[in-house]
């Protein structure tokens, strides 16, 4: 069931691209710029019809699983359907096709939808301004980070270099602290999987600059002493940054800057339905309070004098984060997501996904042990697979073996505070007869462990390939096509 | 109820049973009623599709810019873009498709990546690639921290002719570190001062050279390579991968790292993204690279197959210590270079380059012949040139895109009459002295 590379298909002298001849006088680069200057030989691109270009790749499409044909359960990667319509707006002539260099006057359709876009977001967080140029969730991170970190400097605060962070946080956060300038000091959770506030308050102090939370948290757990814990940083002189990574469960229903953050970022290609393009691209917009708006990367939508939206520096801009506007056709769809949702249909998007997490779990809670199960959790659930594994069976192997019932697997191992965990996020656009397919599936395996745990841990058998030798894969380095190690 | 949900009443109440409450606001409920949004949010009113769709197409019309001639570059370039990358990017088993980390049911998208990764590394003349970067100016951002991860130092030198918005980029960055940027002076011709470099790299983890570079100038990146090695330092080389089709190759001119924006090869300009950086560099150097690698290997049935490698140095597993906080790739974007790249081939993608450079020769004759224009640098150029016009640059943009063109962008930095003008296949001698006679009227000489 596999396909050999496009280099091996490559036979001297086809092609699939065909030019108009060229219409004005031929230039000889090697009279321009000397030969020293030309490549030597070619470059080894792979020579192809158009015919065999698009079986190449429509052979590998039907290797990947993908959320048109099944479900993807996956905890805080919110991978809900995907408008079709979106992707014909963001392909609109008009959009597709402007330079992002253009005078402002001659691209005022798209500035205006970056404008409304941005005014959507602040009310949909509770805050006053927002930049859209972040490339992906980990880029705002440290965006809303660097805001930070420019308050202080401004007010002369310079030794607040600590963020505070629970041991639960999204990998991206102490990454993302780190090229912000900052260190990341641990908060612990405690036995309800939330904040532990008193190790929280004896580590808020003087250099604290910030505290970095997702809410729901990583357990899918809403911080019930969120009004305390911004409280506790805010009184330490440090602000409150939200990893929005969790907004699909709170739209409408609560925002972050009621809650007390100072400053978020939202990932559009989650909350907002943008495709996750088989790992990118992305979009993570921050938002922020009316007194941190003026550090926002440069360039910041504005209106002209006359009225007009245009793109206009903020007055104590940190900088830039992408070379141009961010990515504008993730945009386009985030707002049409938006205006085809409405009010109240990003509301009940939110409570429908947290209907269908916890009936999801309800399901799931004869078979397997689910830790901080206090209540009802929001759009996503942990389970702990310590009861498989002490029969010889891991969670690798259970979400291995997902995948021949013709599901993705669940996030596993995350977070890393609970043991042999595996996160589920059902989101609201599954119906009831595939969350009721799902947890049979699920429950199948729980089965399969206790009577023939072989076929799981032997897993996957009825996908394209068995499972991977990733150790050899670290161990022989082989990451291009003829590659010899040395 | 909107037409992406299908939890109907029935399905509700059954649902809540077996959850065992009366209704979803007890659900709601783990939200501290204080912390509750007490209102609906102030957005319009839902759109339906037909709705949606007139909106849309009505503000994607008043965009006039995208219906001119685009003779606009300064990293964002018109080219043409075969029909067959639009199906196979609209296929929904790529574009629904998850980040491949279930590796047995991503092969797919895997294997799109392991060629993106080949095609990167033999066009930048390197060993490796990874699976793609946020854009090039990001990329060039990271190729900057990772020169300083393996040479342990803590300042880079650029040039005066890198991209502005790239450094800027690279600034904000290094900030954060308290890393250190030296500027490298031009020649008047626009040639880097290699004289002056030499003294300026000592210390330096990496020499950045842009080729061409942001006036379109082709450097000498032998010559930084060995000024760059001499000082210890490493060379980075921004790199334009449609020249690359012609010039010589980053790493055969003697580049530890080469960076660039794909956006050329194959996707379209949409307003400045989402485009696609790209990163490769010597093999020794691929434990220091930000950003997914894919590697090849094989399953339990001896199968070849490809997964994510090399994670020990990312933000999952290191964390704080992570090599980088790159969560995702753009790999939408690498399949578009990837399948672009699968189309042109060897043959039509130096034809492209070569048609390229040609075109924007036979233009830059035409507009240096305008009475009062001058040329800013006089070292040969690939496919983009600076000319200073005895207008100011916005009013000539805004005067020619009245007349249908897109002159070219502003650098101010250069003059007031100072505009970089791009020229890519996609230019017809027609469009090109129809635009040649617009600026001649507009400086004041005869009709256009």
């Amino acid at each position: 069931m596999t396909e050999g590379t496009i280099f091996h298909e490559s036979c001297c002298g086809r092609r699939g691209m065909d030019l108009p001849a060229l219409d004005v006088p031929r230039v000889d680069p090697a009279a321009t710029f000397g030969t020293d200057a030309l490549r030597k030989g070619a470059v080894g691109l792979p020579e192809v019809s158009e015919s065999q270009t698009v079986r190449h790749f429509v052979n590998l499409s039907t290797l990947n699983f993908h959320l048109d044909k099944e479900m993807y359960p996956l905890g805080s990667c919110t991978m809900k359907y995907n408008p079709k319509l979106n992707e014909d707006i963001a392909r609109l002539p008009g959009f597709a096709g402007l330079h992002p260099l253009a005078p402002a006057e001659l691209c005022e359709g798209a500035l205006e939808l970056m404008e409304n876009l941005g005014r959507y977001l602040c009310e949909i967080t509770g805050f006053d301004a927002v930049t859209l140029q972040p490339a992906a969730g980990a880029h705002g991170e440290m965006t809303g980070l660097l805001l930070i970190r420019h308050w202080h400097l401004e007010r002369g605060d310079t030794g607040r270099l600590e963020i505070l962070m629970p041991d639960s946080a999204h990998g991206t956060n102490p990454a993302s602290c780190t090229l912000a300038g900052f260190r990341t000091v641990n908060v612990k959770s405690n036995a309800k999987g939330e904040v532990d506030i008193d190790d929280l308050r004896s580590k808020a102090g003087p250099a604290t600059a910030g505290l970095m939370l997702t809410n729901p948290n990583t357990l899918g757990i809403f911080e019930s002493g969120i009004g305390e814990i911004t409280r506790i940083v805010h009184e330490a002189g440090g602000l409150c940054y939200m990893d929005g990574a969790n907004m699909n469960a709170l739209m409408g229903i609560a925002r972050p800057g009621d809650m007390g953050f100072d400053v978020c970022h939202l990932n559009l290609h989650k909350t907002f339905s943008t495709p996750h393009g088989g790992g990118g691209p992305g979009s993570g917009p921050v938002a922020c309070r009316q007194d941190l708006a003026k550090y926002l990367p440069d360039p910041v939508v504005i209106r002209t004098a006359e009225g007009r939206p245009a793109m206009g520096r903020a007055r104590a801009s940190f900088g830039r984060m992408l070379a141009f506007h961010g990515h504008f056709g993730v945009l386009a769809r985030a707002w049409a997501y938006i205006r085809t949702l409405g009010p109240e249909g990003l509301r009940e998007a939110s409570e429908t996904a947290l209907l269908n997490a916890n009936y999801l779990k309800a399901l799931l809670r004869e078979a397997f042990d689910i830790p901080y199960d206090d209540g009802p959790c929001m759009h996503e659930f942990v389970i702990c697979g310590e009861r498989q594994a002490r029969k010889g069976v891991k969670t690798l192997d259970m979400a291995k073996r997902l995948l021949d019932y013709g599901f993705h697997a669940p996030t596993v191992y995350f977070p890393m505070i609970v043991h042999e965990s595996m996160m589920i996020e059902p989101t609201e656009t599954e119906s009831l007869e595939s969350l009721d397919a799902f947890a049979g599936a699920m429950l199948s395996i729980a089965r399969e462990v206790d009577e023939k745990p072989h076929l799981v841990t032997d897993a996957p058998c009825a996908t394209p390939v068995l499972r991977l030798d990733e150790v050899r894969a670290v161990k022989e380095l082989e990451v291009v096509e003829g590659w010899e190690s040395s | 109820m909107s037409r992406f949900t299908s939890i109907l009443g029935a399905d509700r109440r059954r649902m809540l049973d077996t959850i065992g409450i009366g209704s979803v606001d007890e659900l709601v409920s783990a939200v501290p009623a204080e912390k509750r949004l007490g209102r609906r949010l102030d957005l319009p009113s839902p759109a339906s599709e037909l709705e949606l769709t007139r909106e849309a197409s009505a503000l994607a019309e008043r965009n006039r810019a995208a219906g001119l001639v685009c003779f606009a570059g300064a990293g964002a370039y018109d080219h043409f873009i075969p029909s067959v990358i639009d199906h196979i990017l609209l296929r929904s088993e790529f574009y629904t498709a998850y980040t491949p980390y279930q590796a047995e049911v991503s092969q797919g998208t895997l294997q799109c990546i392991f060629e993106y990764q080949t095609m990167m590394a033999r066009l930048t003349g390197l060993d490796c690639a990874n699976a793609s970067m946020y854009d090039g100016a990001s990329a060039a951002a990271e190729a900057a921290l990772m020169a300083m991860r393996a040479t342990k130092r803590d300042r880079v030198a650029v040039p005066a002719s890198l991209n502005p918005r790239y450094l800027a980029v690279i600034e904000t960055y290094l900030a954060q570190g308290g890393f250190g940027i030296v500027r490298i002076p031009l020649l008047p011709d626009g040639r880097l001062d290699m004289a002056a470099a030499a003294g300026l790299l000592e210390g330096c983890a990496a020499l950045m050279v842009q080729q061409p570079d942001f006036h379109g100038i082709v450097q000498d990146l032998k010559a930084a390579s060995d000024a760059a090695h001499a000082a210890g330092a490493l060379l980075v080389a921004v790199t334009d991968p449609v020249a690359a089709a012609v010039l010589e190759s980053p790493g055969a001119a003697g580049a530890d790292i080469a960076v660039g924006e794909g956006q050329s090869m194959g996707v379209q300009l949409s307003f400045g993204g989402p485009y696609v950086g790209f990163m490769a560099c010597r093999k020794d150097l691929v434990r220091n690279m930000p950003g997914r690698i894919i590697g090849r290997t094989v399953d339990k049935a001896g199968q070849t197959g490809y997964v994510l490698t090399l994670q020990t140095r990312e933000q999952h597993i290191r964390r704080e210590k992570a090599t980088s906080n790159i969560c995702s790739n753009q790999a939408l974007m690498a399949l578009a270079n990837t399948v672009y790249l699968s189309l042109a081939g060897e043959s039509g993608f130096r034809e492209t380059s070569l048609q390229c450079h040609s075109k924007a020769v036979y233009l830059e004759g035409r507009l240096a012949g305008i009475e009062g224009v001058r040329r800013v640098f006089t070292a040969p150029f690939y496919r983009e040139f600076v000319l200073e016009y005895p207008v100011d640059a916005d009013e000539l943009v805004r005067k020619a895109a009245d007349k249908g063109y897109l002159a070219g962008v502003p650098v101010p930095s250069l003059g007031r009459g100072a505009l970089l003008t791009a020229v890519t296949e996609k230019r017809t001698r027609a469009e090109m002295d129809g635009l040649a006679g617009v600026l001649t009227a507009i400086c004041g000489g005869g009709a256009a």
